[in-house]
């Protein structure tokens, strides 16, 4: 029975583990521009149409 | 004629002129241009995302050349350590997702560019780069050369990192936290059966609960203490006095319960109500990031100029170090930071970011030409008088309304209730707690707790900051941009609307045209309108879209007399445009020598002049009927009386006409109007307006393109939209009105509530209903009523 003492304070855990990745979220700046991101991540596959391997254009584009 | 756009900017173009490259038709070789920079990288596909996104490239040969000056370079940079340096601009052409996805592929086009990040509200890329490779000039004439010329003012010089406040996002996590987790572990407590297994764990459940609520009473909601402390010290009763009240008496009755083991506390009502008030908050707040509402003459003037030492060398000094006597070069399109003479023969001024008229003024050597103006043509020389801030237009900004913080000069509406609702609830609990004090004292403290905590006024909270954030919202749709919620209640407040006159009820992209003189033949139509096309100056342009389409026939010998006019031969003719000195006019009136006139030489014969006359913009005559009839409405301008007979035939009887206003004596009269206990609303455009802006109650910009030029106001309403401002003005009324039903709404449930209190019977569960079910019933009434106030309008 005592299996829910466990129980909730894993999921307490695992609650506080999402919240403290909001937290960093918001702090790296992911929440100052909403607009952007979402047009951005049409144009990854937009780009092979002209095919030229220019440095890896994927990578992490960040702050 | 003109059936296809450029494949870049989509500009309508004529058969001869167009030109042809890579089975594309562009307007110009500029464009072209472009087209080859992008397509020499594999970048076409930037013409996939939208049709025609791109804009023609402006020459800027040596506009940027200060950025080589280190002390400037330094203040621009927002980063720099050993060769990697990251540098933040703006970009007012960003416009759609093209332009993202070139800007953010710069690293093709220009080596040494790392990365590239566009924030598109705020449209401005944030580039890093290498500066041992490239230097920051030379990324900003290839962004130039693209069309994305970035815009450096002397805003750039001044502000270091601004830090973004993101406290209301961690607040907001914060309360939904513990609320969304308050809410799961309170749930089994909503059944109250009595079993084994649940009263087994209950002291868990809740001493968890108990915790959690802790992060949400004790951070999230601090900003209500505070606000609470404040209003009692300033001795007025807010809003958030009663909140504060509420959630503390909550939290320390909620405890009690728990740790007397009497019952499981409110905490789920105590942290949900945070949670919407902050959410509420939240939707007030809608910024328009990429509009900027505290603009002073900064965010125009140029960072630097080129000055011209005793040793004739040229060097980029910033706009600060100028001092009374040096001599500067101003070039085609830049601005002139200071006051001074000119040395140079010739100019020509355009001063419409001061007073709004786009038609330049011709200055001579010798004449003054004041800080603001924009240098159209050649490079000019001058003299500085004045340093920066002691010239003629930015003298304005020493006056106190700039210097004072005006933020709290508005009692809001919901301060104006909650100065009656927070005495009568406390009448409520003590006369709850007197009455059960002799039957029962337990009672008689759950009973005035239960008045608290019910009455806690999260309804009445919600209800400005939904109705306000949703009509924000409705009008920003509709081109007008409201600094903040506040301003719809000043809007509403409003008895008096004075308006500017040049570029705010005229239009200075058209004008009325008249001819005047013997009769042009068609032919010799077609003449002048071939000349004029080849001429770059406003009033040929204007005169040019007047003219009926005519056929193109190649211009030879074409020159234009900066300050006089043009010519040109045309078919074996030779045509004169410009002045009357210029075209040799038989002499006019000396009275009429005011208007703005083109006069017509065609070989030896002269014809006539075009007078131009400010254009009223559409619907002024309407608009203005129809505002006469519950405001008070005046004219400030600053030009001469000339237009007086003109505008008294077209405005309303009553409206009070004022001519010969300088920028100073416009705040002056906005500041009498006020003293006489009147709520004005001004309506300009050009930094002259900015006092009067910034002193009425409600400014109201004006502008023919949001993203580039407004001063400092309280809302920035687009040019086209100008007709509909009563509409605006009508909603603002509206929206006042769903406040006070909403109110009434509020109050019911809050009826409701207490009489559950002050009867002993306020348990949890009844609490825990009446809470968000009141909410959602408010955010949901305020915001259908605010929707159909505003389509209903529409008609």
């Amino acid at each position: 029975m005592s299996v829910i003492y466990l129980l909730i304070t894993v999921s307490i855990f695992v609650a506080i583990g999402f919240f403290i990745a909001f937290i960093i979220a918001v702090k790296s700046g992911q929440y100052d521009d909403d607009y952007t991101p979402s047009v951005r991540m049409l144009f990854d596959d937009e780009t092979r149409i002209t095919p030229k391997k220019n440095k890896s254009i994927n990578e992490e584009k960040q702050i | 004629m003109s059936e296809q756009g450029c494949f870049h900017c989509g500009l309508t173009m004529t058969k001869n002129e167009e030109v042809n490259f890579d089975e594309k038709k562009f307007c110009c070789n500029g464009c072209k241009t472009v087209y080859e920079i992008f397509s020499l990288h594999n970048l076409t596909s930037y013409y996939d995302f939208e049709k025609s996104p791109g804009a023609t490239p402006q020459d800027i040969q040596g506009k940027y050349d200060f950025l080589e000056n280190e002390t400037i370079l330094s203040k621009v940079l927002e980063f720099q350590e050993g060769k990697t340096a990251i540098v933040s601009l703006n970009i007012p052409y960003i416009h759609c997702s093209s332009c993202i996805w070139i800007l953010e592929n710069l690293n093709k086009i220009q080596p040494g560019i790392n990365i590239s990040q566009v924030n598109f509200p705020e449209k401005t890329v944030r580039i890093t780069f290498d500066s041992e490779i490239v230097s920051l000039k030379t990324i900003v004439y290839m962004l130039s050369s693209i069309g994305y010329e970035p815009y450096i003012s002397l805003e750039n010089y001044e502000t270091g990192k601004n830090n973004v406040n993101r406290t209301l996002t961690y607040k907001l996590g914060v309360a939904f936290f513990c609320f969304g987790n308050i809410m799961l572990l309170s749930f089994p407590e909503y059944f109250e059966i009595k079993e084994f297994w649940l009263d087994n764990y209950k002291p868990f459940f809740r001493a968890l609960i108990l915790i959690l609520s802790l992060p949400s009473f004790l951070y999230s909601a601090s900003g209500y203490y505070v606000s609470a402390y404040k209003s009692i010290k300033a001795k007025m009763l807010n809003i958030d006095i009663p909140i504060a009240l509420g959630i503390i008496v909550m939290f320390v009755r909620s405890t009690f319960d728990i740790a007397m083991d009497y019952g499981p506390g409110f905490f789920d009502s105590l942290t949900g109500l945070v949670f919407f008030m902050l959410l509420g908050k939240m939707f007030q707040i809608k910024t328009y990031s990429f509009l900027s509402f505290e603009r002073d003459f900064k965010s125009y003037f140029p960072i630097a100029v080129t000055r011209i030492n005793p040793n004739a060398s040229e060097e980029s000094v910033p706009v600060y170090d100028i001092i009374k006597g040096d001599r500067l070069i101003i070039r085609n399109q830049e601005l002139i930071p200071v006051d001074g003479i000119l040395m140079s023969e010739k100019a020509e001024i355009d001063y419409s970011f001061v007073t709004g008229e786009a038609v330049p003024i011709t200055k001579k050597s010798g004449d003054k030409v004041f800080a603001g103006g924009k240098q159209i043509g050649k490079v000019i020389e001058m003299e500085v008088l004045h340093s920066v801030s002691q010239s003629y237009l930015t003298q304005l900004w020493s006056n106190e309304i700039f210097q004072k913080n005006v933020q709290q000069k508005h009692k809001t509406i919901t301060d104006a209730i909650s100065r009656y609702f927070t005495p009568i609830l406390l009448l409520i609990a003590f006369t709850g707690f007197g009455y059960w004090i002799f039957m029962d004292a337990n009672t008689a403290f759950n009973v005035f707790t239960a008045v608290l905590i019910v009455a806690c006024p999260c309804a009445l909270a919600l209800t400005a900051p939904f109705t306000f954030g949703n009509i924000l919202r409705i009008l920003g749709k509709q081109k007008l941009y409201l600094k903040n919620a506040l301003v719809i209640e000043q809007l509403a407040k409003v008895d008096t609307i004075v308006f500017d006159k040049t570029g705010t009820i005229t239009t200075n992209k058209k004008a009325t045209i008249n001819y005047e003189g013997s009769a042009i033949s068609a032919e010799n139509h077609i003449l002048i309108k071939n000349v004029l096309r080849a001429s770059n100056h406003p009033l040929s342009r204007m005169l040019y879209d007047f003219l009926q389409e005519a056929e193109k026939i190649k211009t030879d010998d074409f020159q234009e007399i900066t300050g006089k006019g043009i010519q040109g031969s045309v078919a074996n003719k030779v045509i004169r445009i410009g002045s009357s000195e210029f075209v040799e006019a038989p002499i006019f009136e000396t009275s009429e020598i005011e208007k703005t006139s083109l006069h017509i030489r065609i070989d030896s014969m002269y014809y006539g002049r075009f007078v131009f006359r400010n254009q009223y913009r559409d619907g002024l005559e309407k608009l203005f009927l129809s505002l006469s009839k519950k405001y008070q409405i005046k004219v400030l301008s600053g030009d001469n009386d000339g237009e007086r007979s003109n505008l008294e035939a077209i405005l309303p009887k009553n409206t009070e006409l004022i001519f010969n206003q300088k920028p100073e004596q416009k705040l002056e009269f906005i500041k009498r109007l006020q003293e006489k206990g009147q709520n004005v609303m001004m309506v300009g455009d050009g930094l002259n307006d900015a006092g009067a802006l910034a002193q009425s109650n409600v400014g109201i910009s004006i502008s023919e393109n949001v993203n580039v030029f407004s001063p400092a106001c309280d809302a920035i309403l687009d040019a086209s939209e100008f007709s509909r401002l009563d509409y605006f003005l009508k909603l603002s009324h509206k929206s006042i009105l769903i406040i006070k039903m909403s109110f009434a709404l509020s109050l019911i449930y809050n009826v409701v509530g207490l009489s559950f209190a002050v009867t002993g019977n306020l348990l949890p569960l009844v609490a825990a209903i009446i809470m968000p079910l009141s909410t959602i019933t408010i955010v949901s009434f305020v915001t259908l009523m605010s929707n159909y106030f505003s389509n209903r309008n529409l008609r």
